[in-house]
Parts: structure tokens; C-alpha cells; sequence
């Protein structure tokens, strides 16, 4: 690596125009002129696009032909370009850290709208960076090693493809779900569109093959409590909730099931939308995985409001016999692993059709959420398969309410993707069930997708109505003697002109995705960031729509905004690649940016010790001095900042870089 | 946009110094340029990796070299990337107040804000609100009056040079007592 050797500082200054990005706002060879003359330039150029591969190659020119010892690249964010400008920088003969950028794009000319003031602004940054950039030192990146095991979290389909992939490359996964069983939403359907798929056909064997995956650990009805650690070294802790079964020996008979003092199911089935009835011990459906029973200490007779008793006759103990799988005195296990990547799978919730008075769910008995007729049309269902009302009649007119909780200022703004295309397949299996009229009320159709559109097509021959406009309310106040008895849809009917009242039996609402109601606790837990509507955020919309802003951590699925089961399995998949990438390269670099102690100026005082979040620093009782340990380190810089005698410095980030930035930036 | 503060006639305009945590408030701003939202040009960002990194210093700093305002973000409470850095940056922040308000600096004129990365819009109103408040307040000037409390000091020393002059004169075979000027 090339130092200066007579302490001549020679600063070659690039300015990119991004196309018209910056070059519209800001004027670059303006600025790039006003440079040329600051001390230490030995070179000033503005370029069309420095990313590209001669603006890349330009710097490695320059460094060699004008002997550059310093490079500074005013363009995009830092965060999207330092690292290839700190790569040119490195092939071009220098230290990567003799770099330094300064954005003009989305910092300056993206948000301002007069040219001069921006341009203004551009030098004033770029007088900063030049003035920094004098100060900068090699430095050396670290190299961490990557522990090869990757925990998922969530069972849907992203968390089951997702450790697939990745058990299927030869990496170990702990897969970890909070219910009792993997299968996520997509177990609860009974069709999926547009292909007409049986859901539970092309999910239970993958939930199988995990189950059986000698590579995969699965824990269900489990949630991870603590995460600590970095990219490549998480120490995660997972507790097992008690399900009063030994996983290990129950073998999935369900005798204690047909044997429970209870003879008839009496509490409401979760997996059925309520729609059903389960047993104190139960199997949440058929195709449980793993196929394990568990116990709700809030309705077993052993217990009572969750409390052993042990007052029942207890007659799934008997039942079970010899396997003795039942365990009472169950209590929460702690486990604690060690992985280098984390992939957060965990999905969505549906919108709260309460929250739409109007429609009156929960008030009138027929009507239902689009989730609760999946369950109702599903052949494993409550009802067989068989769509009976609430009120026990089957329905002969049917209506579809699209954009319930989607598309609305009042509830949540964004669409949420799938219902146009569920609600089509929930008409056309209503329509095969029930052959009743139905009614979908839509504000836009949004069928984006291979084979989507030819789906609608087919509805339309089949003869199901389409009304464009957003239902008013649901009522059963009738106002003519066809609407006695009946549901009546207020709706103004956008296309024809005029309100109209339409009376069905049954009223199907399309509610939508939105944020898991923890979301904010697990953004927490996995230190991410959510985005305005709650979802994960990604690191880059285009270009890193997997990554988090914390490396070494992945979203898959509808935790970072709706989406279908082809696109979930997609980004679970490149999750999955995401995570290998990292694994088999088995080191990641840490920016060197920790902090260290100018020994001959510590007084020994300890007030930095209990501020460090990592308690990186200790005290070196021999020397009477603080002492980094720069593998706990993480370079924030608070120490940096608290130490009354400036005793502490960071790399990257020394006084005197910052300092000099403040006097670049208000030199005139 | 018609948020956006126009400079006024005179030549002065505000100049507000920001340091911007990596992880939210950086994002932030990063996302509200790309969102293409319109904020005053007032601002320079310095990047830090955490808020916990703003050194007291900075800010009088900043200050003392011409700012007239100094923006501080970092991310939410309970939302550090370095579990509670942000926390540490507003006791310090707490202090400063106090000492600034000895020195007859205004209150508003230097501002923490927490700012997620999801929050381009809280930039956009945070910088406009605070140009807006500088603009209001005027210049801080404090080169100005570095520079005027320097011409006072060299003229007071040289009254104390003149009178000791003086005085060595009229009784020469003292001793010249020991003297520091500013």
C-alpha cells in the first residue's frame, strides 16, 4: 500500500453528474472548478457517471498518473456507492480509506429546487470532505469468521422454503414458529389462485420434509427472546413454550385426544377461524407438522385458569399408556444457539374487519372475512366443505367486498396485493359450491401476474357479477319485501351512475395484509427498521429488497409488505441465497471504524466503562488505563465523545476528521 | 413545497450545521431525497455513526465557526443501533442547554430530534421548521464577535502596557511586575 512518503497531501476530486440527478440542480463543473484551486488538490474532474466502469477506472488512472494519495467522490448516498469508490480507490494503489464521499444527490440536488443555492451547498460539502480527507489514515479491515448456521423465524411459507434451500446446500437451521405447528396462512387455504391448486396438496409435503430434514431443528410453539452478537456470531435465545407433551414421545396416535373427559370438542378451533370446535387437547389440523399434540392449560380440566391442579381423572394419561408422552409439569425451555445469519419470516396478520363498523362483522352472523370462508370452502374444514351460513341456511346470493382495510385513509393506505386475485378465487369456488349469484364490489381489479388476467377473464364468462364502486354499508334493514330476511348492499354503482341496493345472504369481506401486531417488538428484537406502514424495511427497494439495514439479518415474505406465494417463495429463496453467500465466502469485513485509547493521555478515570453497550472496555489495572477489546467493539463513538480528557479516538471518525469537516463546511 | 424557505434579501442566510446518526436519521434524509421531498438548503450533514459519537465540542464548534443553528439526529429512543447511544446524546444534549443559555445563545438554535429511517418526511418539516426558527432569531455571528472581543482585549492590553509603562518610568528601580496579556 502506497503511504505519502514526503507528507505531501495530492487529492484527486471527482463530481458526478448521475445523468441529469445532479447535474440538473447542481452546476458540476462549477464546482468542480471552484476545487481545482483548494489546497491539496492536485486534480479536480467532473464525470457523467463515476460508477460506471471507466468512472471507476478514471480514479485508478489518476491515483498512478498524478501520483493521487487521496480520493474524494462527490455523487449518490455513502451508503449506496462508498463501497465501489472504496474499491477503486484500492485498485488503483491506495488504501480504501483514503476515500471519502460527499452526497449531492439525495442530500442536495434531490431536495432542493434552486440551482444556486444547491450548488452553493455542493461546494460548501464538498470543502468539507477536502478538508477531511487530508486527515484520513490507512487503515486495515477487519475480518470476521462466519458461523455457517442460520436460524429462520416463521413457519409460513417463506420460513419452510427458506430452510429448505438452505438445508438442502448442507446448512444447518433452527427453524422457529411461534404456533404449534409450520404451515403459516397458506396451510389455511383450500385453493390458490390462479391455478387452482389445492393449497394443502403442494404445502403439507414440504411441511413434512422439513419435519423430517436432518439438517433442519424445528422448534414450534416457540419465540425468540433475546438476540446479542453481529453478523456471523448471533447468540440468539429461543423459549419453548410448554405444550404439557413430550415432543419426543408422542408419536401422534390422538388417543388422548379421542379419550379426553370432554367427549365433544368444545372450545373454539384457532386454525378454523373460530369457525370450529377442538378439545382441550388437540392437533391444531391434519396435517399438523410436527404431527404432535398439545394442551391449553386455559381449558383442560388439569388446570385451572393455566394453574396445575391436577383435579381432572385424567384420562388421556391412560390413554396415551405405555409412551407416557403426557407431562403436566411442563415448563418454558430456554434455548440458546449460535448462527451467523438470521432470516425473519414472519408474515402478516389480516385486517380487523371491526374496524369497518360499516360492514357489520360481528354484527350480523353471515358475514364473514374472506380467511373464514377459505376455511369453510376447505374440504378439511369445519363444515366438510360444505358453505353453510351461520344461521345454518346455504346461500343463494353471495356478495365480495374487495379493499376491506386496503386502499383506505381511514384504516390502512396501501393495497394489499392479493385480495383482487383471492377474492376471484373465492367467487369462482363459491360459485362450484353453492352455485349461488355473487356479487364482487371493487374499486379498481389489480390482476397483475402470469395467468392473473386470464383468471378474471374466466370469471367474467362464468357468469360472476362485477359492480365497480365501494360498498356504502351492510344492513338488514329492508326497505322492499324481496330484502326481508336478507343482507343489503349499499353501493353506488360507479359505472352505471346510480346507488343501488342489493340484497344477499352472505357477505364475504376482502380484508388485507398488514404488520403482525409485534412487528415492533421483533423490529426491536432483530434490530431492523420498519417502514411507515409497519412492515420490515429493506435495505434498498431495488437493489437489496431482502437485506436489512443490519447485516447478516434477511426478510423473506409478507413481514416486509404484502405479497402472493410465488413472489414470498421467490424472496424467500433469495433470502436463502443471501444467507449462502455469506456462509461459503465464511468471513465478512467489519468496517474498521472501533475506538482506542491514546494511552499516554488516559488518566485512568473509568467514566467510560459503564457507558459501553458492549462493555468493550476494561480497565488495565497494571497501567492504570482503559483498554478497548476491538472485537466487542462496534464504533459508535460514545466513549469517543464522553471522555473528558479526549483520551479516546475513533477510527474513521477522529476528532480531527470531524473538526475539519465542520470548518470545510462553514468556511465562507 | 411552498414549505420551502426562500432566502431573504439580504445577503445572510442561515447556515445550520446537522449530525446525523448512520442508521436512522442519515437513512432518513437519504430516503426523503430520494423521495424527492423539498427542504430548505440550509443544512450540511455531517455523517456519525451514532448520535452517542456528537461530542459537546462539536457543537460549540460548529457554533463558534459561523453556525447559526446545530441540528442533532439520532434515532428513536429504544431504537438505537447501538442499543442506547441516543440516550447518552441527550444527557449531554441536557447539559449543553444549560451552558448555552449561560452563553447567551438561544435555545432554539440548537435542536435534537429523534428521526427513523422511515421518517424522510419528519426531515423534510425538522429542517424547515428550524431554518425557519434561525431565520427568525437572525445571525449568531460568533466569528463577529470573536473577532470584536479580540479588538477589545488588545486594546485593553495595551492600556495595561501604557500604564505600566508608566509607572516604570516614574519609579525605574522597582522591579517590573510579571504581566500576561490575552
Amino acid at each position: 500500500m502506497k503511504e505519502q512518503s514526503n507528507g505531501e497531501i495530492r487529492i484527486g476530486f471527482y463530481i458526478c453528474h448521475c445523468g441529469h440527478n445532479i447535474a440538473a440542480m447542481v452546476d458540476c463543473p462549477e464546482v468542480a472548478k471552484y476545487v481545482e484551486k483548494m489546497p491539496g488538490v492536485a486534480l479536480s474532474r467532473d464525470y457523467k457517471y463515476m460508477c460506471s466502469d471507466p468512472g471507476q477506472e478514471l480514479i485508478q488512472k489518476d491515483i498512478r498518473e498524478f501520483d493521487l494519495n487521496r480520493v474524494v467522490v462527490a455523487s449518490c448516498s455513502p451508503l449506496l456507492h462508498e463501497h465501489t469508490f472504496r474499491g477503486a480507490t484500492e485498485a488503483g494503489g491506495l488504501n480504501p480509506f483514503f476515500f471519502h464521499m460527499v452526497n449531492i444527490r439525495e442530500h442536495d440536488s434531490w431536495v432542493h429546487t434552486d440551482r444556486n443555492e444547491a450548488t452553493e451547498k455542493a461546494k460548501a460539502l464538498v470543502r468539507a470532505a477536502i478538508e477531511r480527507v487530508a486527515f484520513h489514515r490507512a487503515l486495515e479491515v477487519k475480518k470476521v469468521p462466519i458461523h455457517p448456521d442460520v436460524l429462520v423465524v416463521g413457519g409460513g411459507i417463506a420460513g419452510i422454503h427458506a430452510a429448505m434451500t438452505l438445508a438442502n446446500a448442507g446448512k444447518k437451521v433452527f427453524l422457529v414458529e411461534r404456533e404449534p405447528s409450520i404451515g403459516g396462512h397458506m396451510a389455511k387455504f383450500d385453493k390458490t389462485f390462479p391455478t387452482l391448486d389445492c393449497a394443502a396438496c403442494i404445502l403439507t409435503p414440504r411441511m413434512s420434509e422439513v419435519g423430517a430434514h436432518k439438517n433442519i431443528t424445528l422448534w414450534t410453539y416457540s419465540e425468540v427472546t433475546k438476540v446479542d452478537g453481529y453478523v456471523g456470531n448471533f447468540t440468539v435465545t429461543v423459549k419453548r413454550k410448554p405444550r404439557y407433551i413430550n415432543e419426543d414421545l408422542c408419536t401422534g396416535c390422538q388417543e388422548c385426544i379421542a379419550n379426553c373427559v370432554y367427549k365433544e370438542p368444545k372450545f373454539l378451533d384457532e386454525f378454523n377461524e373460530g369457525l370450529g370446535k377442538r378439545k382441550p387437547v388437540y392437533i391444531p389440523f391434519p396435517q399438523a407438522t410436527p404431527q404432535v399434540v398439545l394442551i391449553d392449560p386455559e381449558v383442560c380440566l388439569n388446570f385451572k385458569r393455566g394453574v396445575l391442579t391436577d383435579k381432572c381423572k385424567k384420562t388421556c394419561v391412560e390413554a396415551c399408556g405405555e409412551k407416557k408422552a403426557i407431562t403436566f409439569t411442563q415448563q418454558d425451555e430456554i434455548k440458546e444457539v449460535k448462527v451467523g445469519n438470521i432470516i425473519i419470516a414472519t408474515g402478516f396478520q389480516t385486517f380487523d374487519a371491526k374496524r369497518v363498523p360499516q360492514y357489520g362483522y360481528g354484527t350480523y352472523p353471515n358475514v364473514y372475512t374472506a380467511l373464514e370462508v377459505e376455511r369453510l370452502v376447505n374440504a378439511s374444514g369445519p363444515t366438510g366443505g360444505e358453505v353453510i351460513l351461520r344461521d345454518g341456511k346455504h346461500p343463494k346470493a353471495i356478495g365480495i367486498i374487495h379493499c376491506v382495510g386496503s386502499r383506505d385513509n381511514r384504516t390502512n393506505r396501501w393495497c394489499s396485493r392479493v385480495c383482487c386475485m383471492y377474492s376471484l378465487k373465492l367467487a369462482h369456488l363459491l360459485k362450484e359450491h353453492t352455485d349461488a349469484e355473487i356479487f364482487n364490489f371493487y374499486i379498481d381489479m389489480r390482476t397483475p401476474g402470469k395467468g392473473y388476467e386470464e383468471f378474471y377473464n374466466k370469471l367474467l364468462e362464468e357468469g360472476v357479477q362485477f359492480i365497480r364502486g365501494r360498498v356504502g354499508e351492510v344492513t338488514d334493514w329492508a326497505m322492499t319485501p324481496e330484502e326481508e330476511g336478507k343482507l343489503v348492499l349499499r353501493v353506488e354503482d360507479t359505472l352505471a351512475g346510480f346507488v343501488r341496493r342489493i340484497p344477499v345472504d352472505m357477505v364475504v369481506l376482502s380484508t388485507g395484509l398488514e404488520p403482525q401486531a409485534d412487528a415492533q417488538d421483533v423490529r426491536r428484537l432483530f434490530n431492523m427498521s420498519c417502514g411507515t406502514e409497519g412492515f420490515f424495511l429493506e435495505r434498498h427497494p431495488k437493489l437489496a429488497p431482502v437485506n436489512t439495514f443490519t447485516d447478516g439479518i434477511f426478510l423473506a415474505g409478507a413481514c416486509q409488505g404484502p405479497r402472493d406465494i410465488p413472489d414470498t417463495v421467490a424472496q424467500a429463496g433469495a433470502a436463502a441465497a443471501e444467507a449462502l453467500v455469506l456462509i461459503d465466502r465464511g468471513y465478512i469485513e467489519q468496517e474498521p471504524n472501533t475506538a482506542y485509547v491514546l494511552e499516554n493521555e488516559c488518566s485512568g478515570c473509568k467514566s467510560c466503562i459503564p457507558l459501553c453497550p458492549y462493555t468493550a472496555i476494561t480497565f488495565d489495572e497494571a497501567k492504570e488505563k482503559a483498554l478497548i477489546n476491538e472485537a466487542l467493539c462496534k464504533g459508535c463513538g460514545t466513549c469517543v465523545a464522553s471522555c473528558p480528557s479526549g483520551s479516546i479516538a475513533q477510527r474513521l471518525f477522529e476528532d480531527e476528521e470531524v473538526f475539519s469537516e465542520i470548518r470545510g463546511l462553514l468556511a465562507f | 413545497m411552498n414549505e420551502v424557505i426562500k432566502p431573504p434579501n439580504s445577503s445572510w442566510r442561515p447556515r445550520v450545521v446537522a449530525f446525523f446518526c448512520n442508521w436512522c436519521t442519515y437513512t432518513a434524509a437519504d430516503l426523503a431525497g430520494v423521495s424527492r421531498l423539498k427542504y430548505a438548503p440550509n443544512i450540511r450533514v455531517i455523517r456519525l455513526m451514532c448520535s452517542g459519537r456528537v461530542d459537546p465540542q462539536f457543537i460549540l464548534d460548529a457554533l463558534a465557526r459561523g453556525a447559526d443553528g446545530v441540528l442533532i439526529g439520532g434515532c428513536h429512543p429504544g431504537d438505537c443501533h447501538y442499543v442506547e447511544g441516543n440516550y447518552k446524546m441527550l444527557r449531554r444534549f441536557q447539559m449543553l442547554k444549560r451552558m448555552l443559555k449561560d452563553l447567551g445563545i438561544e435555545e432554539e438554535r440548537v435542536r435534537l430530534e429523534w428521526i427513523s429511517a422511515a421518517e424522510g418526511e419528519k426531515v423534510k418539516r425538522v429542517v424547515n421548521e428550524m431554518v425557519g426558527q434561525v431565520q427568525k432569531l437572525g445571525p449568531l455571528g460568533m466569528p463577529g464577535k470573536f473577532e470584536e472581543w479580540d479588538k477589545e482585549m488588545e486594546h485593553f492590553a495595551a492600556q495595561v502596557e501604557e500604564k505600566d509603562a508608566a509607572a516604570a518610568c516614574s519609579c525605574a528601580t522597582a522591579n517590573k511586575p510579571e504581566l500576561t496579556t490575552a
